[in-house]
């Protein structure tokens, strides 16, 4: 369980996160909502060690893991996907699984490859193939497949669905739900109301850095609070 | 027989040197290899030469204890030196590296252990090809080995990106002190050869015109590939006895053939041989 407790992040005098608060629960997945610059991708980067905390604690299994560097949040369980894929571009597939396993004491063979693959909804993919010769959207998936390598405790998709057509989307929340009832705590940032509604449990909405609702997406999106902040007053609903 | 034996007795102080030169030129390339590019390869190389030679020199240390304190001792500065430079990449790792060789070429100029600007002279010439070769084997080995291990796949990764190294948990700034001690261990090694098969050294040999000739090498072979480095160093080394005339203008003419390199073939030696695998592995396709 990676329970964030008033978490806070100020960029000079940009109040980037203030006083957020949210659990990731083993099995389920957690929604995080918020327009553009809500602090979405600053909250996983403050989470991950990437981003200094200005207040708050971050607990993971009853561990403090705030003010730890980024690899030992990595080595206590944390696992990320990037908003703009970071893979080692210039290696192969197999490379880029192996780095996912790189805290791990078991070297991964080529069946224990497909499998994560395999999970991460890629399919069989050439694993002597570089990372950056894949499509895009594999690319996507690759990055997932290297994030679960590290048998995190906690996965973090920061917009995992961007670029992906309708197809792909549908596949991908088919990928995120088996991913959560394998007992890994998901946080799923995202833009798509679509995927949201289908995939999540339950929805955390930022907007300035601020929780303004929380609850199951159904109710999220009937949330005045939260149509406003996503398209002003006066909308109707969210599709 | 007797025809190597006599190519051996014409050539023997340029096959001495393509050995050391080549041990250099790897050990710049285990630093090219983590994306590092930290330019201080002369000043180890200086440090274990004038170490090893001060040994053996003032307190008639036999060769291999010589040597193997000098390699000590260029490892243990090249693993302190990673922590200020921690934070620099890029060009500016490059600037403060030169700026630490400089550094270290001043205080040899004007120490009167080091002999100053004559440097050392009478250096018991004790390497011989056997011993330069046997190092050389020990350390290519010894990477060859390592090229199979985790700390070959951190290496990869931080080289590729920094960022997301962090996050699948590899500690970025140990393995950037490793590669650089790692670096200066075999530089040490390289400098120490240097000493004891060249009978006398001065600062200018580890000056900033031979961190140029290292870095010529390699990118010459091929930044990430050591046997690229191994080659480059060697072609490098042999050029200037083949063409005689090329001789006063060795440095001149290793700024062209950088230039024809860097146009031309960017990857290296090593890259123009993988092309020719691909073309040769798509045409039996």
């Amino acid at each position: 369980m990676l329970v964030l407790d008033r978490v806070a992040v100020r960029y000079g005098g940009v109040q980037a996160l203030d006083a957020v608060s949210l659990t990731v629960i083993p099995g389920s997945v957690l929604g995080l909502i918020g327009p553009n610059g809500a602090g979405k991708t600053t909250l996983v980067n403050a989470t991950t060690g990437l981003t200094p905390l200005a207040g708050g604690t971050i607990v993971l299994d009853g561990r403090r893991i705030d003010g730890l560097t980024p690899h030992r949040v990595a080595r206590a369980g944390i696992a990320r996907t990037y908003q703009n894929i970071r893979l080692f571009g210039a290696l192969d597939v197999r490379a880029n699984l192996a780095a996912g396993a790189y805290t791990r004491t078991q070297r991964l063979d080529a069946a224990a490859m497909q499998a994560l693959l395999a999970r991460a909804g890629a399919g069989e993919l050439d694993l002597d193939a570089p990372a950056n010769a894949l499509p895009y959207g594999d690319q996507r998936r690759l990055e997932i497949a290297r994030a679960l390598a590290a048998e995190p405790r906690v996965l973090m998709l920061d917009e995992p669905a961007a670029g992906m057509n309708p197809a792909e989307t549908g596949r991908l929340v088919d990928t995120i739900r088996a991913i959560a009832a394998s007992g890994i705590g998901v946080l799923l940032i995202e833009h798509d109301m679509r995927l949201v509604r289908a995939a999540c449990d339950a929805v955390v909405v930022l907007n300035f850095g601020e929780v303004i609702a929380r609850g199951t997406p159904a109710h999220i999106g009937r949330d005045p609070v939260v149509i406003e902040a996503y398209l002003g007053t006066g909308a109707e609903s969210l599709a | 027989m007797s025809v190597l034996a006599d190519f051996y007795a014409q050539h023997s102080q340029l096959i001495d040197q393509i050995g050391v030169n080549a041990t250099l030129a790897l050990s710049l390339s285990v630093s090219l290899q983590a994306g590092q590019l930290a330019l201080a390869q002369a000043a180890f190389m200086g440090i274990a030469a004038y170490v090893s030679a001060i040994l053996a020199m003032n307190a008639h240390w036999p060769l291999l204890a010589a040597i193997v304190t000098a390699v000590l001792a260029s490892t243990l500065v090249a693993a302190l030196l990673a922590y200020p430079i921690r934070r620099l990449r890029g060009i500016f790792l490059a600037i403060a590296t030169i700026g630490f060789g400089e550094i270290v070429r001043v205080f040899a100029n004007n120490l009167n252990v080091t002999g100053g600007a004559e440097g050392l002279s009478s250096i018991p010439s004790d390497a011989t090809t056997g011993v330069i070769y046997a190092s050389l084997a020990v350390v290519a080995l010894g990477l060859l080995l390592l090229s199979r291990t985790k700390f070959a796949l951190a290496v990869a990764l931080v080289r590729e990106d920094e960022y997301a190294a962090r996050g699948v948990g590899i500690d970025v700034g140990a393995i950037r002190t490793l590669s650089l001690a790692l670096g200066g261990a075999i530089a040490g090694l390289g400098g120490a050869l240097y000493a004891h098969s060249s009978f006398f050294i001065t600062p200018n040999d580890f000056g900033f015109a031979r961190m140029e000739e290292i870095l010529v090498w390699c990118v010459i072979g091929g930044v990430t590939s050591p046997l690229g480095a191994v080659l480059g160093a060697a072609l490098l080394s042999i050029l200037p006895e083949v063409i005689r005339f090329l001789r006063d203008y060795r440095e001149v003419t290793n700024g062209i053939i950088l230039l024809a390199v860097i146009l031309f073939a960017p990857g290296g030696l090593a890259s123009l041989w993988r092309a020719r695998r691909r073309r040769a592995a798509r045409t039996r396709a």
